[in-house]
């Protein structure tokens, strides 16, 4: 058996709607978490990340199957019997006490000395950088420092495991950026999984160990975010992860052909497979070719190009209509006044970039 | 003219211009009765009511102990009616927390429409007249009321209780009375209770118990300690309860103050007792006003 800090087995949880209706939030949904992992449960809102992870920290109950944290079954388990602490999405920081009380509550809880207390407060608070912060209050603090003191609360105690629940998702984009360097490097640190959710891809590519992809209460994916991104396993991976065309037709003899027409040529290609498939091509896969390079191209009507720093973004259409998203690194910029001048493009690409996804692995 | 003035200034101005009706309306109103009364309880009584103008220490006298010797030996039955008022008080704040406090967090939780219905029922008393909600519970109580005849009947008691005249039965008309009062700031403060905290709490390690006397009561302390503040103060006063429910035998501070000034006609000595009550309440208010203002701006942000 697999050595994981968090198992669950089966757990399924459907929530009532006001109309009457019921809403599968996790179905018969089996995880395992490593030790000293850290693992970002990604998806849209309302796709089941949320009920995981309240599920793991004990506060919703399961309608069946069993959760198991470091070999020990906590299905029936209350929250605050749980060696699993939380870092809330609003921070939830006690408004009545200080930062060094929010900080040691976990510690003065397991009846901790005072002393002993201070210290461990001392030392975390140091670690995510607001030591001797103890005296002040929640309020008078900035959203970053909120964030910080949240963090030391939930890690004071060492929870064999700390969920996050999308806690950056209320800071600006600079301060995000380097909160998630620094979650990574903490956890590093403490040697204590982390589950992390996020509806924002980038966030999870850049963190995590394994990013587990959740659409309809199922994970659809659980992988590295390389292979996440570069071999999804479904057309909704490819689609929530990254920007993506998707190709869906017929394989034939190392093409796969659209019922319009488009044909997408990818390698390797054994020549046993057939039957309905999806190609993925990246839009940063598609490139300008120069004169007397050969490779598999797609000529597409030029809709809109937008500048966005390092790359330009290509907005167009095939002859048959098929919308295509292509990315032109800054670099090649002398094609950009020549493509925007004739609205027409010829993208080409390697075969061997070319993502196949077969349909009855499709799980949606 | 105007334009000399800066901005902060003018908006200084606008504010005292819209607080000028009610202070004025105070200060006609409130403190100049209250000045009269402070300068009446220094003041001998005249023999067949009214007030002779000579400086008279002993109406204090009679209730903290040093009577005029000329007429009286000093009594402590005014200290033991201000103790057993103050005692009244505090059981009727007990009480209306107890029932409030869970039911401010059961309808806390409860739909928006639902909400409102049961507040509009919390108000519905209002709407009709204290004295005949009060003589309802004379009704009830008494020696041929409801809840004897049916204890009667049903064989559980011999002779009827003497639920009536008694402080049990002030007290119960009191919380009947201060119910809505007790319920409003408890009910704002519980509603507003960010529920995050207590999860936080529970995710920490913390228990119910512990969560709730570490989170949950601090937290909602202003509208308890508000709460508590708006029934005592009016319980400590009240003479139609007493009056109605504890009969003759059971007399508390406003019964004392009502019968001075309108049957006894000792101006002086009435006066005298409502500044006692008055300065036993601006306590009070002075010690809330303290805690909630150290305490209330991190516990409202």
């Amino acid at each position: 058996m697999r050595d994981s800090i968090v198992r669950l087995e089966g757990a399924a949880k459907t929530f009532p709607t006001p109309e009457g209706l019921s809403v599968t939030a996790l179905d018969a949904l089996d995880l395992d978490v490593d030790r000293n992992e850290f693992l970002t449960l990604l998806g849209p809102s309302g796709c089941g990340k949320t009920t995981l992870l309240q599920a793991i920290s004990g506060f919703v109950e399961l309608d069946a199957g069993r959760i198991l944290i470091d070999g020990v079954d906590m299905t029936a388990r209350p929250p605050y019997r749980r060696p699993v602490n939380t870092v809330f999405q609003s921070y939830a920081l006690f408004p009545h006490m200080t930062v060094g009380e929010n900080t040691g509550y976990a510690l003065e809880v397991a009846g901790v000395a005072r002393s002993e207390r201070m210290k461990q407060v001392a030392a975390v608070l140091d670690m995510v950088g607001l030591a001797g912060m103890e005296g002040r209050r929640p309020r008078q603090l900035s959203g970053g420092q909120q964030q910080r003191v949240a963090l030391a609360r939930a890690i004071v105690a060492r929870p064999k495991l700390l969920l996050l629940d999308e806690p950056l998702s209320a800071l600006d984009k600079n301060l995000r950026q380097a909160m998630q360097i620094e979650l990574k490097a903490l956890q590093s640190e403490l040697g204590i999984s982390f589950i992390f959710v996020t509806h924002d891809q980038q966030e999870a590519l850049t963190m995590s160990d394994r990013v587990a992809v959740l659409s309809g209460g199922r994970i659809q994916q659980l992988d590295t975010p390389r292979n996440i991104y570069d071999h999804p396993a479904n057309g909704f991976v490819a689609t929530f992860v990254g920007a993506s065309n998707l190709f869906e037709g017929q394989l034939d003899n190392g093409r796969l052909v659209t019922s319009e027409g488009v044909s997408v040529r990818y390698l390797p290609s054994p020549a046993s497979v057939s039957g309905a498939a999806q190609a993925l091509i990246r839009p940063e896969q598609f490139f300008i070719a120069e004169e007397g390079e050969a490779c598999p191209y797609l000529d597409v009507d030029v809709e809109q190009i937008v500048f966005v720093g390092s790359s330009f973004e290509l907005f167009g259409r095939t002859a048959v209509g098929h919308k295509v998203i292509a990315e032109i690194p800054a670099s090649r910029r002398r094609f950009i006044g020549e493509i925007e001048q004739a609205r027409r493009a010829r993208l080409s690409y390697d075969p061997a970039a070319v993502h196949l996804i077969r349909c009855d692995t499709d799980g949606i | 003219m105007a334009s000399d003035l800066s901005p902060a200034s003018r908006r200084r101005m606008q504010l005292a211009l819209l607080l000028t009706p009610v202070s004025l309306f105070f200060a006609v109103f409130f403190l100049g009765p209250l000045a009269i009364m402070i300068a009446t309880s220094f003041l001998a009584p005249g023999l067949y009511g009214g007030v002779e103008w000579v400086f008279y220490p002993h109406n204090y006298g009679r209730i903290l102990g040093f009577a005029d010797p000329a007429f009286e030996d000093f009594d402590p039955v005014y200290i033991s009616i201000f103790l057993r008022s103050l005692k009244i008080a505090a059981f009727t704040v007990i009480a209306t927390l107890l029932v409030c406090y869970p039911a401010a967090f059961c309808i806390a939780r409860l739909s928006e429409r639902s909400k409102n219905f049961c507040l509009f029922l919390i108000t519905l008393p209002f709407f009709a007249s204290l004295i005949v909600r009060l003589f309802i519970w004379v009704l009830i109580l008494r020696q041929t009321g409801i809840v004897n005849e049916m204890l009667l009947a049903t064989g559980v008691i011999d002779r009827p209780l003497e639920l009536i005249y008694t402080d049990g039965a002030i007290v119960l008309g009191m919380v009947y009375i201060f119910i809505p009062f007790m319920f409003m700031p408890v009910y704002a403060s519980v509603e507003k209770l960010d529920w995050t905290l207590v999860r936080a709490s529970l995710d920490l390690g913390a228990g119910p118990i512990r969560t709730f006397l570490r989170i949950i009561l601090p937290l909602t302390s202003p509208g308890i300690a508000g709460g508590a503040i708006i029934v005592f103060i009016p319980a400590l006063g009240n003479f139609v309860v007493p009056a109605v429910l504890g009969g003759a035998k059971v007399m508390m501070l406003g019964n004392l103050i009502e019968q001075q000034f309108l049957s006894a006609r000792n101006w002086p000595f009435g006066s005298a007792l409502a500044m006692m009550v008055m300065s036993v309440m601006l306590v009070m208010l002075f010690v809330y006003v303290i805690a909630t203002g150290r305490r209330g701006a991190d516990v409202t942000n």
